[in-house]
């Protein structure tokens, strides 16, 4: 299992961050991903493997200031 | 307490002249900092004055050389930087990296994350006080602060971008005075007691 946003999810072996927010339905695109306390840069959001037990955080940010 | 000497001490980076910097910087004036770092590429529109800290005489003018100009006339003791540069990706932390609290006053979403990626991973002993959901008006109970790691969130969640719905000033300065009321905040250890 992995928590995500305070969820407890289903852990799926090999799935990238792309494939996290994809199948959480988080569709926004601008996001900041912490994956235990580390930040994943957007760059790597398609090769960082989510790891089991992983405490994921996904903050979405819209644009206007 | 006298929180004016902590606070003559203190040097703050605000990454954007805008709706958002442009009122943080003038309401951390006005509170006594010491430093104000202020990057922004951007002039001073006739249309920005519906909700940006400028005036109609200003117009033309680098916004970080009419924000000068606002802060000196309220506060000459002020130590003003203004960087008249265009934040690059990859290089957005450069002109932080000697502040105490870094502001994201930004106006599109992507350069949010840019520059909240960068400062916490480059910088994460800084903390960064970020906006998001800005756009349109009324809503004010659902804006909260939502902190994870080093990073400052002012969010609505159910908020709009500025795509889809209009800034408005009211609005805009309720998310710049929750920042610039978070700053003194984190500078002076906490909420007055």
């Amino acid at each position: 299992m992995i928590r995500v946003n305070g969820r407890q999810v289903e852990h799926i072996d090999g799935e990238t961050v792309t494939g996290l927010l994809t199948r959480m339905s988080y569709v926004f695109p601008l996001v900041i991903v912490r994956i235990d306390g580390a930040v994943i840069p957007f760059e790597m959001f398609s090769d960082a493997k989510v790891p089991d037990g992983a405490n994921v955080e996904v903050l979405h940010l819209t644009s206007g200031g | 307490m006298d929180q004016r000497p902590a606070l003559e001490k203190a040097s703050v980076g605000i990454a954007g002249a805008g709706g958002l910097g442009s009122h943080v910087a003038i309401a951390l004036a006005r509170s006594g900092i010491g430093r104000l770092v202020v990057v922004d590429f951007d002039v001073v529109e006739a249309r920005n004055l519906e909700r940006q800290c400028y005036n109609l005489r200003q117009v033309g003018m680098p916004k970080v050389e009419a924000l000068a100009e606002n802060v000196a006339a309220i506060a000459p003791r002020v130590r003003f930087v203004g960087i008249d540069e265009v934040l690059e990706p990859g290089r957005m932390t450069a002109h932080f990296r000697d502040v105490d609290v870094i502001v994201e006053a930004l106006d599109e979403a992507r350069s949010k994350v840019r520059l909240i990626e960068e400062v916490m991973i480059e910088l994460p002993d800084t903390p960064i006080v970020a906006a998001s959901g800005v756009g349109g008006w009324g809503g004010s109970e659902r804006i909260s602060t939502h902190r994870v790691g080093n990073l400052y969130l002012v969010e609505d969640q159910e908020g709009r971008s500025c795509a889809e719905v209009p800034l408005t000033a009211p609005r805009v300065g309720l998310f710049a005075h929750w920042q610039a009321n978070l700053v003194l905040e984190i500078l002076l250890g906490g909420e007055c007691k």
